[in-house]
């Protein structure tokens, strides 16, 4: 256990170093930070006395210790459109999108999982076809289609739902959270079930898919000889050895949720970092970029070790030896 | 060709006739004929990329040049006649008195050429990496693969901004707009080779073994005709299912791009690009503006995908 705790921490921090090593090479070589923020009339005599101070002359290591250390702290520099630190910025937009994340995360893994039981043990049910036929057309449309399809149906035509922003937030220090209010929670609907949808349909073909492998292995059959119920059979039984793929693909799939984020906001107007994101790449705001680069390898990560870890629990052949599932 | 066929020494270059007869009697036609999915997709590409190939001539209007619109025609419905020219919008018109159906064409044949230009890049490049990594092994190997483990747990569309924010950075404000589709295309093409060096790779390893790479090595060809001339094409089956299938991811991560803004000009507009100009509208009720183009994409990818799935398990021994 412990050594292959130590082998997954390892790894987390390669990764975790190697996207620091690109964003500091975006911030470093990417535009001029000089120029960024002197203006335009500054001297050349100036523009050295910057260089100088803000450590450009200094060796590559040199710079490259002193960004990490300054990101461990949570210095991410200054933007060099908004003039304000990017720490702040991210701070300020951090609870719009977790908790948007967060709320599609339980959206997708709790219907798909029950969609792809219930496809899975009535597979020549009419509903579970229906479901599945739908599920198709969930991968192939694109996610910001279905934001836009949303908005035309649920505020344009129905006048139902608001098409944009998080309506009234309530404060809690620094942060925000639409849930207890009910423009709020309007405001949720929409962007959940677009964040969601394409994650929903994914993990519920894959439950399906994995039951239906598990479903016909001898064990499961000599369960049923042995009479038990067919309660015991699906969820004791079958359901537990078809979670460890589910696993590790939900896993990493509710990692990119923070990432689809950037495609969501963008269609609904939500003030949260991906919409920031893409911005700042308009802009060509290179920290706020590089910033939210480290955000996304952290969350990354993170939800890798969390996987690895929930092995464990699901697994018990790995908690005798060492041995690394295969992915 | 065939001045060449009288040569006396035993050929091995076949003729057409030859090739299309062993073509007709392989299992990949055999099972063509029998799904119609494959024929109905086949046929709507066909169909989009001809339309899109000859855009110039089947537009009934030249959709992106400003002296063919006409103002007093803008926001005509769908199947109304416009008020300036008295010309009949099938899908309707913008705001500028632009014909959706003739845009449709340009659009497509810019997200289209986006799209095949990226995964051949990206195609090229993973299936060196992964052919190098396969068949060299050691350091280059392990350095290849990593790179490319990071890179695909990362979603593609967020490699794409970023090295397209990047690019934005290194080329002055003056020349975005004449080297936007460059730029996409590259960014789309390098958030994408992952997946070919993967597969080319494990296929490498496989295949680098068998007897007649042994063969081939001891009649002293070199490393690079060795990959090049005999491990490469027995690993192109499955480069092929992923290509088809990257060609729909492509197209919508291009779409996705120019639909946040960060994609093709509206100069240059590609499907995402005219969505994201019809969105304004929607809110107004002139929803024509975006859902021809939406549906286009939905279709085009659609259709390409059913290709790919039926290309997979066409090639896939296993189901045989």
């Amino acid at each position: 256990m412990l050594a292959y705790l130590l082998r997954s921490l390892t790894q987390a921090t390669l990764v975790m170093l190697a996207v620091a090593f690109i964003a500091f090479s975006m911030f470093r070589y990417v535009g001029d930070p000089v120029a960024s923020i002197v203006g335009q009339d500054a001297t050349l005599k100036d523009r050295q006395e910057l260089a100088e101070s803000l450590g450009l002359n200094d060796p590559f290591p040199l710079q490259f210790a002193r960004f990490l250390g300054n990101a461990v702290q949570g210095d991410f520099g200054v933007s060099y459109r908004q003039g304000r630190p990017v720490a702040d910025l991210l701070i300020e937009r951090l609870p719009a999108t977790i908790e948007l994340a967060v709320l599609s995360a339980i959206v997708a893994l709790g219907l798909g999982l029950v969609l792809g039981i219930y496809a899975a043990l009535n597979r020549k049910g009419v509903i579970a076809n229906i479901v599945m036929s739908l599920s198709l057309i969930g991968v192939s449309l694109p996610t910001f289609l279905i934001g836009i399809g949303l908005i035309f149906l649920f505020s344009v035509y129905l006048r139902w739902l608001p098409s944009f922003g998080r309506g009234d937030v309530v404060a809690f220090g620094w942060w925000t959270t639409g849930l207890l209010t009910d423009s709020g929670r309007k405001s949720l609907i929409m962007p959940v079930i677009t964040l969601g949808f394409f994650q929903l349909t994914l993990i519920m073909r894959l439950v399906r898919a994995e039951m239906l492998e598990v479903m016909r292995t001898e064990y499961i059959k000599f369960a049923r000889a042995r009479g038990l119920s067919d309660g015991s059979v699906h969820f004791r039984h079958a359901l537990r050895n078809a979670m460890v793929p589910v696993i590790t693909i939900t896993g990493l799939q509710l990692g990119s949720i923070i990432a689809f984020a950037i495609v969501t906001e963008t269609v609904f107007n939500w003030p949260g970092l991906g919409a920031l994101f893409v911005r700042s790449v308009e802009v060509v705001d290179i920290p706020v970029m590089a910033a939210y680069l480290m955000f996304v390898g952290l969350v990354f990560v993170v939800v890798n070790l969390i996987v690895d870890m929930l092995y464990f629990l699901v697994d018990p052949r790995l908690r005798g030896g060492a041995t690394v599932p295969a992915r | 060709m065939s001045h060449r066929a009288a040569a006396p020494q035993p050929r091995l270059k076949l003729t057409w006739k030859e090739r299309v007869a062993i073509w007709r009697d392989s299992d990949l036609w055999l099972s063509f004929k029998a799904s119609p999915v494959a024929i109905m997709s086949t046929a709507v590409t066909l169909l989009i990329v001809i339309a899109a190939i000859f855009a110039d001539v089947l537009a009934p209007q030249d959709a992106f040049d400003p002296v063919a619109l006409n103002l007093l025609d803008g926001f005509a419905h769908p199947m109304e006649r416009g008020a300036g020219s008295n010309m009949l919008f099938v899908m309707g018109s913008d705001e500028q008195g632009r014909d959706i159906f003739s845009a449709l064409f340009y659009g497509t044949r810019l997200s289209l050429l986006v799209g095949v230009a990226s995964v051949i890049f990206s195609m090229v490049l993973g299936i060196g990496l992964g052919l190098l990594a396969g068949y060299l092994g050691g350091k280059i190997e392990m350095l290849i693969m990593r790179v490319a483990d990071i890179q695909l747990s990362f979603p593609a569309i967020l490699i794409a901004l970023l090295i397209f924010g990047v690019a934005r950075g290194l080329i002055p404000p003056q020349q975005y707009e004449t080297t936007a589709v460059f730029v996409i295309i590259i960014a789309i093409g390098l958030s994408n080779w992952a997946q070919y060096a993967r597969t080319v790779r494990a296929s490498t390893l496989v295949e680098r073994n068998k007897e007649y790479v042994q063969a081939a090595r001891l009649m002293g060809i070199s490393g690079f005709g060795i990959m090049a001339r005999h491990v490469l094409p027995n690993v192109m089956g499955p480069v092929l299912v992923i290509a088809t299938i990257n060609l729909a991811l492509a197209i919508i991560e291009e779409a996705t791009l120019s639909f946040l803004g960060v994609g093709l000009p509206i100069t240059q507009p590609s499907l995402g690009t005219l969505i994201r100009s019809g969105q304004k509208f929607l809110l107004s009720g002139e929803w024509w503006i975006l859902f021809f183009p939406a549906m286009m994409l939905v279709i085009l990818a659609l259709a390409i995908n059913l290709l790919g799935d039926w290309l997979r398990d066409a090639l896939n021994p296993k189901l045989r």
